[in-house]
């Protein structure tokens, strides 16, 4: 009976998630120009978006936008997350961590707001400022880097900092330490992060209106605008188009993440049963062998 | 070792994101702030400050915050805001807490999939999703017609630009918000005491009140929060599926930037938001401060 009724809930929560989804990619192939009734099977939508140059130029942009703000918060969350985790004493540090963190928690409305009056006082006070791309990769960087440090700062704490304070015991200056130990160790996480603030950013609407110039508008702020007077069939057909690259990129990269997951058990399988192979730490480190036991 | 390399590198790491953090939040906190005291002529700001012959002049013109607090209309959209707010806080704990349970209590090798599916979604446009749902609710929508087509109802129902559509967006936009803290924490849950307080004769809603919500509670704070503090400020959700009726605070300041362009006002209407969000978010920190004090002992 609990059995039953947890089966139903868990199964009508599902449905309610993927309904406008599926729905959405269903009436992309409808003939008909009313979104909402049902003709029969058509790619003209398609074609439609082909010829769309709004879109098409908002979605290179987009694109563009994403890739770099994607590169530009990992850097900075790698940097903001590496210093709050290791450095666990510095001046400014409670402010520096409230700073990095606001974004998640800030509307969007306040982010975009902020960052344009502070182009306008730069324009103002300096003579620069002018509305573009850069302006717009800018304001998503801002919040990009907050989720880029959080998905970095839970890879860094569960790391071993043993192996950085070997690799300096063995001469490597704190840089090399970064750039050879550390770094490669986190990759997994940087390209989650990475793929993260891509996805916020090519979905940004709110920051993307407040920064966007005449010359450069982003997708989501096209659609935006033609879905507030109504509904039109070509958003159907790019909505589709998004949805089925965003979601074979994110199979991919779940997929990749499990098989490291499962090589890393299958080494520490392997570790266990041949006692020779057995890499144990020259110091007993509690700590470290409790954090691999139970992850 | 050389510590003078140590520093150096100590301070790149520190110093690269400080500098961002510093010049993209703590100064535009700044000048909203500044902006908030000037005062808008047709379309030009002025300045509450003056730099004249090495004298530095402060005028101050609290007018936006004393229209902010007087006209009526400003006030009722705060409050709405933070019943909509409240409102979609409160849907999200009562579908995604029973969700949440259900998906810690699963089979350990479904769940991965099970998480997968929550996220999936998530990582599809938000504003495409929320466009879909127009589809759905419209008065020759997907809804209404399915409803005629059986009979339920003989004429279409009004759904959509409603105070449903709008807290049926709010709820499908935040629920793997509060999915997802709510999860982390009952996976951890040990099912064991509930079959102690049974054994001890609890019925299982004083098992579940007494015993499986007070250990719960970082997840449910945290899940509350996560929903929240970001409805209070949504604009996209009431611009495409809300009403003319349905008020919410984003909305004004859009409408007071771009539509008025009055950035004074629009400031001043930031400024108060963000003191309605410090609040919750007091709460929050306290909250998880308590939390870590808690494990550490």
């Amino acid at each position: 009976m609990i059995k039953l009724f947890s089966r139903a809930w868990m199964a009508a929560v599902y449905a309610f998630l993927y309904l406008p989804i599926v729905s959405l990619v269903v009436f992309s192939f409808n003939e008909s120009t009313l979104v909402t009734v049902w003709s029969r099977f058509s790619l003209k939508w398609y074609e439609a978006l082909l010829r769309d140059e709004e879109l098409l130029a908002g979605f290179t942009l987009s694109i563009k936008t994403a890739f770099l703000c994607g590169l530009l918060s990992v850097v900075l969350g790698t940097f903001g997350g590496y210093a709050l985790v290791r450095f666990t004493r510095f001046r400014g540090r409670i402010l520096f961590g409230s700073m990095l963190n606001l974004p998640l928690v800030m509307p969007e409305v306040i982010v975009g707001l902020s960052i344009m009056l502070l182009l306008v006082m730069a324009q103002d006070l300096l003579g620069f400022g002018q509305r573009d791309m850069l302006t717009i990769l800018i304001g998503h960087t801002q919040l990009g880097m907050a989720y880029a440090a959080v998905v970095i700062m839970s890879r860094l704490r569960e790391l071993n900092p043993a192996l950085e304070e070997a690799a300096q015991d063995l001469g490597a200056r704190p840089l090399q330490v970064f750039f050879l130990v550390t770094l490669p160790l986190i990759a997994p996480a940087l390209l989650s992060a990475f793929l993260l603030t891509f996805t916020l950013s090519f979905d940004d609407v709110v920051i993307s209106a407040f920064l966007a110039g005449p010359g450069a508008t982003t997708l989501p702020v096209v659609i935006f605008s033609r879905a507030k007077f109504g509904l039109n069939p070509t958003v159907n057909a790019v909505a589709s188009v998004t949805i089925l690259v965003v979601t074979v990129g994110v199979v991919l990269s779940a997929l990749y993440e499990a098989r490291l997951r499962r090589r890393r058990e299958r080494e520490r399988r392997a570790d266990w049963e041949e006692p020779s192979k057995l890499s144990k730490p020259t110091t007993t480190n509690h700590e470290w062998k409790l954090t691999e036991e139970t992850r | 070792m050389s510590t003078l390399r140590t520093r150096a590198g100590r301070r790149l790491i520190i110093g690269v994101p400080m500098l961002w953090l510093v010049t993209l939040t703590a100064i535009p906190a700044l000048i909203i702030l500044q902006f908030s005291v000037s005062q808008m002529d047709v379309a030009t700001l002025v300045r509450p400050w003056k730099l004249a012959d090495g004298v530095l002049s402060v005028k101050l013109d609290f007018n936006k915050f004393v229209f902010l607090f007087t006209d009526p209309l400003y006030l009722q959209t705060y409050l709405s805001s933070i019943k909509y707010a409240a409102v979609n806080t409160a849907l999200c704990l009562a579908i995604g807490y029973p969700f949440a349970w259900f998906m810690a209590r699963s089979r350990e090798a479904a769940r991965p999939a099970l998480l997968m599916a929550v996220m999936l979604p998530f990582w599809t446009s938000f504003l495409i999703r929320i466009y879909s749902w127009k589809a759905l609710l419209a008065n020759n929508g997907l809804f209404n017609n399915v409803m005629l087509h059986f009979g339920l109802i003989h004429e279409p129902l009004h759904m959509l630009n409603t105070q449903f559509s709008l807290c049926l967006g709010m709820v499908y936009t935040y629920l793997p918000f509060m999915i997802l803290p709510l999860y982390a924490n009952l996976q951890k849950f040990d099912v064991r005491l509930l079959e102690a307080a049974a054994d001890l004769g609890a019925t299982p809603w004083q098992a579940f009140w007494r015993i499986t919500v007070p250990l719960s509670k970082n997840g449910i704070v945290a899940g509350s929060m996560l929903v929240f503090i970001p409805s209070l400020g949504e604009y996209v959700i009431p611009e495409l599926l809300g009403g003319p009726e349905t008020l919410m605070i984003g909305r004004v300041l859009w409408d007071e930037f771009f539509g008025n362009n009055d950035w004074a006002m629009a400031s001043a209407v930031a400024v108060v938001m963000i003191l309605l969000i410090l609040v919750p978010m007091a709460v929050f920190n306290k909250f998880q401060n308590g939390a870590a004090e808690g494990e550490k002992r």
